[in-house]
């Protein structure tokens, strides 16, 4: 048997070096920045005194606070659920029907990345509002009489927060198809699987990873959400994002902000881990 | 006064509460330390109190707020250069001092943010002696209760927080806060997304202070605020209220003056009108920060501004509240008799400046967290 050793070597550490700098000098020392400031105790004019006071955890289990946690869950799961079912089929699409069109209509995905997202949330604002683009459409076509509220309403943050979040579910779903090897759908239909069949029991177990990924990446920056609501919702309802946002900016109280933020991070891996495991580890690979 | 000149500061509204919000909250508490400095200045800014130019001034300053000849001609009355840096919310002139950002010679903070700059030791004593322009204040402008003696601030410039509407759509006179709780506006309403202001509105249409910490009237006052809520097309900022005014989109909003008159300014059909209840009076204030690279000329620009000729030109330019007693004559004649800036004195004693709280800061937090969640 041939000895396998790990394989460390100066020119890996090499390469590794300048990542794990990174990693621990803008994720690891912010993060454990904000641990410490969760134990602290908020000055009355901002700051903080650093030490053990575990009471910004209690207060995060207000039942006030506890209603914004699931109100913010809920939003993060139906916009996951909403990407996904919008996505799946586009993706689909580009996949087995793009073609030579493939790489230009990925790049159209892709595209609203090029314009920063603030720019393209006041681009709703302004297509949403009472003259706007969408309220002349819908006189114009005798819909409606006059404007009607489109802004500042529920189904804005909806749109919205669809829009913000559809690519990153499109693009690992296109990724899992991509690789799809078009054979086994023959096989399957030569062995007498009908179309519909063929889709539930091959196609989309096999693209799992991708639904996987893509569901992680649209439910973590949606339950962290806080400019959508405000831009697009009038400011009405409050998400955790929010409420962090507040504790630090107009509450002055940096260790209520910092617990709530780490619950949110600590909620966010309870919940990736139970969906990772409910839908299977092994499925993530090969994405 | 619709002809005149009216230039509203973008900022006291926190242009973009919301997203200067969203740029620290991306990453939470770095930003805090070091707010990213959108204004780019020169490298006179960065002294660090390391003596500095005796022959320049750092003006850090809200934008818009100082009229055409009030520079110039600081500058060549002292043979001077004056290097201006703009900041659009109070919390992100404190975020900077916080972060030892100084360099910064005159700094124009509001009432509340005085008071927590003062307790957060970041702000240096005036010399009195250097502002004899300081008697030139109206009386009524100083000693507020967020620096006593003035010995840290005088008042540059004030206004209200009132109402802007849509008389096409409102009918009726207006004249108090009932206005923004009347259901026949229904999806129309728009109040400041601002705990301290909309707390102020609802505890001022009580009959109570803006500044109350009393249990029973907080209560009271979020009561009301959560029976508004269904009637509310929500919470905004100020110039975004008085856009969505103009737009269409509400026939009533919750703004502050200067963001009103730039409303009328785009639609002159439009009123400002400040509730007979009373409402907020706030002022923004002229102060040195510790550790400024040029403290003397400082006090120098503080009294210059403060000046009766200069004071009446920076307020027929702003169209704010000219707080300069000696100044007062001089004051554009349409200004002067605008109700809506210098209210009557029955109207002007129902006017409040918000204190800063301390403690109760966050109690009034939690409180606009279940209005919300209601």
């Amino acid at each position: 048997m041939r000895g396998q050793k790990s394989g460390w070597s100066l020119g890996l550490a090499g390469l590794l070096a300048p990542v794990t700098l990174w990693l621990g000098l803008f994720f690891l020392v912010p993060l454990l920045l904000i641990l410490a400031y969760s134990f602290g105790t908020s000055g009355v004019y901002g700051g903080i005194t650093l030490g053990f006071n575990p009471s910004n955890y209690l207060k995060v289990f207000d039942p006030l606070y506890l209603e914004i946690v699931v109100r913010t869950f809920v939003i993060a799961a139906i916009n996951t659920l909403i990407c996904l079912l919008l996505g799946y089929p586009l993706a689909y699409f580009i996949a087995f029907k793009g073609g030579r069109w493939k790489t230009i209509l990925i790049l159209m995905v892709m595209v609203p990345f090029w314009t920063s997202f603030l720019i393209r949330a006041y681009a709703w604002v302004v297509i949403l509002n009472g003259n706007g683009v969408a309220n002349k459409t819908l006189q114009f076509l005798g819909i409606t009489d006059g404007p009607v509220n489109l802004i500042f309403t529920p189904g804005a943050v909806t749109l919205g927060m669809a829009y913000a979040y559809l690519p990153f579910m499109i693009l690992p779903l296109y990724a899992a198809l991509e690789k799809f090897d078009p054979r086994l759908k023959e096989a399957a239909q030569d062995l007498g699987a009908s179309k519909w069949h063929t889709f539930w029991r091959i196609t989309f177990p096999l693209s799992m990873p991708g639904v996987i990924a893509g569901s992680i990446l649209v439910f973590i920056p949606s339950a962290g959400e806080f400019v959508i609501p405000n831009l697009l919702g009038g400011s009405r309802t409050v998400l955790i994002g929010n409420l962090v946002q507040q504790q630090f900016l107009q509450a002055r109280d940096w260790a209520f902000g910092s617990a709530l933020a780490m619950m949110l991070a600590a909620l966010l891996l309870a919940a990736i881990l139970f969906y990772v495991r409910h839908v299977g580890t092994d499925k993530l690979e090969g994405v | 006064m619709k002809e005149t000149r009216i230039t509203p500061r973008i900022t006291r509204g926190n242009f973009l509460r919301v997203m200067g919000a969203g740029a620290v909250a991306g990453s939470t508490l770095s930003v805090l330390a070091c707010q990213p400095n959108t204004n780019a200045q020169q490298s006179g800014g960065n002294g660090g109190g390391g003596g500095g130019d005796a022959k320049k001034l750092n003006f850090y300053n809200w934008s818009d707020y100082v009229a055409e000849s009030t520079v110039p001609g600081f500058e060549k009355k002292f043979d001077v250069k004056v290097q201006q840096d703009f900041y659009s919310s109070n919390e992100e002139l404190l975020a900077k001092l916080q972060a030892g950002g100084t360099g910064y010679d005159v700094i124009v903070p509001s009432d509340y943010m005085v008071s927590i700059m003062r307790k957060s030791d970041v702000l240096m004593k005036l010399e009195k002696d250097k502002i004899p322009n300081m008697k030139n204040l109206d009386p009524d402008f100083k000693g507020l209760s967020y620096d006593p003696n003035n010995d840290y601030s005088a008042t540059y410039q004030w206004g209200t927080t009132g109402i802007l509407y849509n008389p096409e759509i409102v009918k009726g006179e207006v004249t108090g806060w009932d206005v923004m709780w009347d259901e026949r506006y229904e999806g129309k309403i728009g109040m400041l997304n601002d705990v301290r202001e909309t707390f102020g509105a609802s505890l001022k249409r009580l009959g109570y202070s803006l500044n109350s910490t009393d249990e029973a009237e907080l209560d009271e006052a979020q009561d009301e605020l959560e029976k508004q809520k269904p009637l509310l097309r929500g919470y905004f900022g100020s110039p975004e209220g008085g856009d969505l005014v103009v737009g269409g989109d509400l026939a009533l909003a919750h703004v502050f003056s200067g963001d009103g008159f730039s409303a009328i300014a785009e639609n002159d059909k439009l009123v400002y009108i400040i509730p007979d209840q009373g409402a907020t009076r706030w002022t923004d204030n002229m102060a040195i920060p510790n550790g400024a690279p040029n403290p003397d000329l400082a006090h120098k620009f503080i009294n210059y501004i403060l000046d009766a000729e200069v004071g009446a030109e920076l307020s027929n330019y702003t169209y704010y509240g000219c707080p300069n007693e000696a100044a007062f004559p001089m004051i554009d004649e349409a200004a002067k008799n605008d109700e809506t800036i210098y209210p009557p004195p029955e109207v002007f004693e129902k006017l409040e400046v918000i204190e800063d709280l301390g403690e109760a800061t966050k109690d009034y937090e939690r409180r606009f967290t279940e209005v919300k969640s209601a």
